[in-house]
């Protein structure tokens, strides 16, 4: 059928859709254990695997010279995490305080993380070893489904002018989906009003560019309200802390959570998280036992309701204990700059001369109006995964359906259940598996752990071999003096 | 690395087996202030060794425990150095008190240059080289089977 609608098609054992860092990781994994460039090709919209992250980086207030919020050994650059970030800029820019951080981090220190240019630097070097761009195609995927006879095909349209027909179709017997966020989603009042007036200025999403919001405070004093209790509202309070430090502004923040944090809380005193002043700390996305710890270890058995409820348990919006940013907020409050206040808003309207009203209800019953010339939306709320139509045309035609917590359910070895084809098989790592048996998929450490999942299934299958001790090293050294795999 | 309970357990006494070994086997015959032929002294070794293991597993035990109180079920880098300090001191106490007469009384000097090399070395390959020959230990919490 496929041939005779005049639809060129490519056989490839393996592809991958997405080619953003879980393409990217998987395909490292892949290329180390063993797999030639020829066998593999992923699918993607973008240039280099960093591409989206940086953009969303950058535009929640990491550019390349701050640092992000990672482990020192999660990288993706390294599947063995070592010599980890920490050791690679300690030597490289002769600071010996990094190893002091490293080796007293949580107890007298912030954990140490790596700069997003560290990331991206190595990213590109990895990338150039594993011969990346001889297995990138530019293209749109459109949709992937199982072909009679096992595994799939993969329908692409590619940028105008790359081929000859408006369609291409690849045929695999290996497919993997990591194509990250199905989309940003607004906070419904804020969502209504840009709708509603057309303001994209003034109501913006820490995620898009709003460059404007920080230009407009530097020519006036003004306002800002934020919104959200997370890493971004972190990352933009800095910004505006900075800002007013060194251009010596008078920006007035308001900062509304929604569950205001006061202090340690949990169910019991094995499970308690500390917090205060509105937040609720914690040093990366997940506590740290999800990458490898006892609590990998018992989300792994569990199913539906009882995994629901454990996500539930260590979910909730976080952001790290930094010592600069209390230093900061405490300077804020005292100087009566910055003002944190619990409630949530009912709707936002233009006030008479133009500027934000947002109607805050507080649990007491006390309701606000503050006036601002700003919102940031921070709360970094993700939409469904149907939103996507990938995943949209998995969950009505391919088969697949939904996890405890409403996204893509997958295997333990990532395999997204009820996709299987013949000898075919169709995996998914990323955000789109959160719910899963592993929680911190959307993570560097996550990704890793997934391809790794899913390269072991590989190797099970005959795909490649299973990569051991004596290998693993020998690619460790080619790693180490960037020779190619 | 985080440590499940059995994770703990299995690196430790495949740490104390590999890279505690290979110290031994190159520290004993320069351990200050110990006297005897050279075999004894490394059977001596070998079993303090042995002794840092079974005593061990009572430890992880207890860490395993103390664990249970963080938030985040980890274990910091930092701990896993200075836990060295109680561990040693239990267990010079144990073997000055001759409680374990299987091991000859050792030489203080010797004890400590002894323990403390060995581990400050398993703890250096436990926080990185390890993974990687072995890049599935650290995701399963520690588990070398």
């Amino acid at each position: 059928m496929v041939a005779a609608a005049g639809i060129p098609m490519y056989d490839i054992p393996f592809l991958t859709v997405g080619g953003g860092m879980g393409s990217f990781v998987t395909l490292d994994y892949l290329r180390i254990y063993g797999v030639p460039t020829s066998q593999m090709r992923v699918v993607s919209n973008i240039d280099h695997p960093w591409q989206t992250y940086e953009f969303l980086t950058r535009c929640s207030q990491i550019p390349r010279g701050e640092r992000i919020r990672s482990d020192s050994s999660s990288r993706p650059d390294n599947l063995w995490g070592f010599p980890s970030y920490a050791l690679e800029e300690a030597w490289k820019e002769k600071k010996l305080s990094y190893l002091w951080q490293i080796l007293t981090e949580p107890l007298l220190n912030d954990y140490w993380t790596p700069r997003a240019g560290t990331v991206f630097k190595n990213l590109e070097r990895e990338a150039k070893r594993i011969n990346y761009w001889d297995m990138l195609v530019k293209g749109q995927v459109r949709m992937v489904r199982r072909r009679a006879g096992g595994g799939y095909f993969t329908v692409v349209t590619p940028p105008d002018g790359a081929a000859a027909t408006k369609r291409i179709i690849f045929r695999s017997r290996f497919v993997h989906i990591a194509i990250g966020y199905p989309g940003l989603k607004f906070l419904p009042d804020l969502q209504e009003f840009r709708t509603k007036h057309g303001d994209y200025q003034h109501v913006v999403n820490a995620y898009e560019p709003h460059e404007q919001v920080y230009e407009f405070l530097k020519t006036r004093p003004g306002t800002v309200v934020i919104r959200g209790g997370g890493i971004v509202a972190s990352r933009v309070l800095q910004r505006l802390f900075d800002d007013r430090e060194r251009h010596g502004l008078q920006t007035q923040i308001i900062h509304i959570f929604r569950t205001f944090v006061s202090g340690s809380h949990g169910p019991h005193i094995w499970a308690r998280r500390k917090g205060g002043d509105g937040w609720a700390y914690q040093g990366f996305n997940y506590p740290k036992s999800v990458w490898g710890g006892q609590l990998k270890a018992q989300m792994r058995k569990l199913e539906g309701t009882e995994r629901a409820k454990k996500y539930k348990e260590m979910g909730g919006t976080n952001t790290p204990y930094r010592r600069r940013w209390q230093e900061q907020m405490r300077a804020g409050r005292s100087g009566g700059y910055y003002h944190p206040v619990q409630g949530t808003v009912d709707r936002v309207e233009h006030s008479q001369d133009g500027r934000l009203v947002s109607y805050v209800r507080s649990s007491d019953g006390i309701v606000r109006e503050p006036v601002s010339d700003y919102i940031i939306d921070c709360t970094g709320l993700e939409a469904d995964i149907a939103e996507h139509r990938i995943f949209a045309d998995l969950l009505q035609h391919g088969g697949a359906f939904r996890n405890p917590v409403g996204r893509l359910e997958v295997e333990r070895h990532f395999e997204v259940k009820g996709t299987a084809n013949g000898d075919g098989a169709l995996y998914a790592s990323g955000s789109a598996t959160l719910g899963g048996y592993f929680p911190g998929v959307d993570t560097f450490l996550g990704l890793q752990i997934a391809a790794q999942e899913i390269a072991d299934d590989l190797a099970g299958r005959g795909f490649v071999k299973k990569m051991g001790p004596l290998r693993s090293t020998s690619q460790w050294f080619k790693w180490a003096f960037n020779s190619s795999v | 690395m985080v440590p499940t309970l059995w994770g703990r357990i299995q690196t430790r006494l495949f740490m104390l087996a590999t890279v505690g070994a290979i110290i031994t086997l190159l520290i004993v015959p320069v351990l200050p202030g110990s006297s005897g032929p050279l075999s004894e002294r490394y059977v001596n070794g070998f079993l303090v060794l042995a002794a840092v293991g079974v005593l061990g597993i009572i430890w992880e035990l207890i860490y395993h425990f103390l664990m249970q109180f963080r938030w985040e079920k980890d274990w910091p880098t930092l701990f896993g150095l200075l836990t060295l300090v109680p561990e040693g001191l239990v267990l010079y106490f144990l073997l000055r008190s001759g409680a374990v007469d299987v091991i000859d009384p050792v030489p203080p000097a010797a004890f400590w240059t002894h323990f403390t090399v060995v581990w400050v070395c398993i703890w250096l390959v436990t926080n990185g080289p390890m993974r990687v020959p072995f890049i599935r230990w650290r995701f399963r919490g520690g588990r070398v089977l």
